[in-house]
């Protein structure tokens, strides 16, 4: 079965509407957690039970996350929902937002009852204003039903959500950055700690979460923890949203169980395109190492397999798929541009580093590499690694070192020939 | 000065953040600005300043350190194709080099009658419909072809 949890509303008409939303019992469980008063333990117990796990590319335990909220806060707290979606390759936030906006809304509410937060935004990627106004407008329905607003259900619960246009930064996908943004300001990641949950949004306790973790909520919480984790695998519960791009022959975001075997996820999207040979998967984001494609054809979607199989990370789940005919220099050339481009500029090894790993890359696929260069990259690489704020400085470097250690003899022709071999 | 129908779109987003946090719909604001006036003029930045109550510089630092802001005229269609590793495997190069072949300019630059703006991009969170562009920020078209881009740019008056 596929599109049980993000996706339900996908085949309907009008999938985006309260409507629709409502005749599959959206905000019912809602409406039961707010005026049964369901404790917020109990509702913590079972987001933990479900094995959900952050899906916007760290997977860290949502459950967990939520018990680091301090329960009894005496001000404003926050809820962030991070639809910044611009890690290439990834593109499942925009369809769960352009199909089933109200079961962001209503996961949201969710989380925002069990933490005892009156105020949220999402903050939706600059690129996809489209989806911004669809968003937009599932926020006026669900406040017009009284699904968002004061006193909802006739109880004391009320919260107020809002939704934050981006404008091209991809490092405002850092939840800190995202928060400086929030609060208007250029998006430079802060310092750890203090964590979010204690210093977010305007200084105030917050919790932020991708918009697929809340989305999978509303399901958690209406059908049970135990049923979500039997969807997935042990220590990968639940389904997944899978966005396939590059060189299949279909293109597009597939949500299944994990642990599904890679090869079932490469046919749903056609296989590989044009009858060719597979050479190599992305398998989480640009960020993520590259896995050869016997390597990746091994695996299975989940965390654990993706890790120890494949040597890589699952990541947001967005899988780029690469066929016999790629030039993996010029791909990389390519990646190492768009870090050195998104660089926010704040840390020296970062800011520097990037540009150097780009121009160097660059210098290679342009046919003017110098025998000393694969050692330059590893050694920049390194001296990224661990040592700046976030980890941008580490997504920067994954691709390279990952991209030379399988397809050294790539670079290596092109360094010596000053062509591709994929041209001889 | 801006004018009446930007400053309610900008009290509208205003409304979502608390009284005390103007600067937090600085985003907004100088995204309904340039909307309106086609770039973010320093008059303009000023403007948006002026009426959050916030210093200039925090505007202006907005508007610099986000992609999307132009801080230069632009023309009256601005296309951005996005050119990362997704769009790259589906032949986006070949979209590029279409366009600068139908517009007579190189990316990152303005057609002589103002009227095309050529750029590339970075991902736009759409890769599946690769390989694609943006016009004016707002208006995606998917799964280009050089023949969908003669069509677009025939209805683009
Ligand atoms: C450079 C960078 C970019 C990121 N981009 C995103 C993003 O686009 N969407 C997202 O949900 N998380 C992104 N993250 C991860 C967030 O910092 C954060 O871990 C996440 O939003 C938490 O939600 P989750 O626990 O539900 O995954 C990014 C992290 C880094 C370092
Ligand atoms: S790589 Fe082009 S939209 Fe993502």
């Amino acid at each position: 079965m596929a599109n049980e949890v993000c996706f339900r509303t996908l085949d309907l008409p009008n999938p985006a509407s309260l409507e629709t939303y409502r005749s599959i019992g959206g905000y019912e469980t809602l409406k039961r957690i707010v005026t049964e008063k369901v404790p917020a333990t109990e509702i913590i117990n079972q987001v933990k039970i479900s094995g959900l796990r952050g899906r916007g590319g760290a997977g860290f335990p949502t459950g967990l996350k939520w018990s680091f909220m301090p329960r009894y806060y005496d001000g404003e707290k926050y809820l962030v929902c991070n639809s910044d979606e611009g890690e290439p390759g990834t593109f499942k936030d925009r369809d769960i937002i352009r199909y089933n906006p109200h079961q962001v809304i209503e996961g949201m509410a969710i989380a925002a009852y069990t933490m005892g937060v009156r105020t949220g935004y999402n903050y939706i990627h600059g690129e996809i204003w489209a989806e911004y106004q669809i968003f937009e407008r599932a926020l006026e329905e669900a406040r017009a039903a009284g699904f968002l607003g004061e006193n909802l259900f006739g109880t004391n619960f009320s919260f107020n959500l809002f939704a934050h246009h981006g404008y091209g930064a991809y490092i405002c996908g850092e939840e800190t950055a995202l928060i400086e943004s929030i609060e208007g300001k250029k998006g430079q990641p802060r310092f750890k700690p203090p964590f979010p949950a204690s210093y977010g949004v305007f200084g105030k306790p917050t919790n932020v979460n991708n918009t697929e973790s809340y989305a999978s909520i509303p399901y958690i919480m209406q059908h049970g923890g135990q049923a979500f984790q039997d969807l997935g695998v042990p220590n990968s519960g639940g389904t997944k949203i899978f966005s396939v791009s590059g060189h299949v022959e279909k293109p597009g975001n597939f949500e299944i169980g994990m642990g599904t075997p890679f090869p079932d996820l490469l046919a749903l999207a056609g296989g590989v395109w044009k009858g060719r040979k597979l050479k190599a998967v992305i398998p989480g984001g640009s960020s993520t190492a590259v896995v050869p494609a016997d390597m990746m054809m091994q695996c299975t979607m989940d965390y654990d397999s993706i890790s120890k199989v494949g040597k890589s990370s699952l990541g947001a789940g967005s899988v780029i798929v690469m066929d016999e005919s790629t030039d993996m220099v010029k791909a990389l050339s390519r990646l190492s541009y768009f870090y050195y481009e998104e660089s926010c500029g704040q840390c020296t090894p970062c800011r520097e580093g990037t540009g150097w790993l780009w121009r160097v890359v660059r210098r290679i696929a342009e046919g003017k590499g110098r025998p000393e260069d694969l050692e330059l990259l590893t050694d920049v690489s390194n001296n990224i690694s661990g040592r700046t704020i976030c980890a941008l400085g580490d997504a920067a470097a994954t691709p390279v070192i990952s991209f030379i250690k399988h397809f050294r003899p790539e670079f290596e022709y092109y360094i010596e020939h000053g062509r591709s071999m994929l041209a001889a | 000065m801006l004018s009446q129908d930007s400053t309610a779109q900008i009290d509208k987003e205003l409304a979502k953040y608390p009284a005390d946090q103007r600067r937090a719909a600085v985003m907004s604001a100088l995204r309904i600005v340039q909307a309106e006036q086609g770039w973010l003029s320093k008059e303009a930045i000023a403007d948006v300043a002026n009426y959050l109550g916030i210093p200039e510089i925090a505007a202006l630092e907005v508007a610099t350190f986000y992609n999307m802001y132009e801080l230069e005229p632009v023309g009256k269609y601005k296309l951005t194709v996005c050119t990362n590793i997704s769009c790259l495997l589906r032949d986006s190069q070949e979209i590029v080099e279409h366009l600068e072949s139908c517009l007579g300019v190189h990316c990152g630059e303005t057609t002589a009658d103002g009227k095309f703006t050529l750029r590339e991009g970075e991902c736009m969170g759409a890769c599946g419909g690769a390989p694609l562009l943006h016009i004016n920020n707002t208006d995606m078209h998917e799964f280009l072809t050089p023949e969908k881009i003669d069509a677009l740019l025939a209805g683009l008056k």
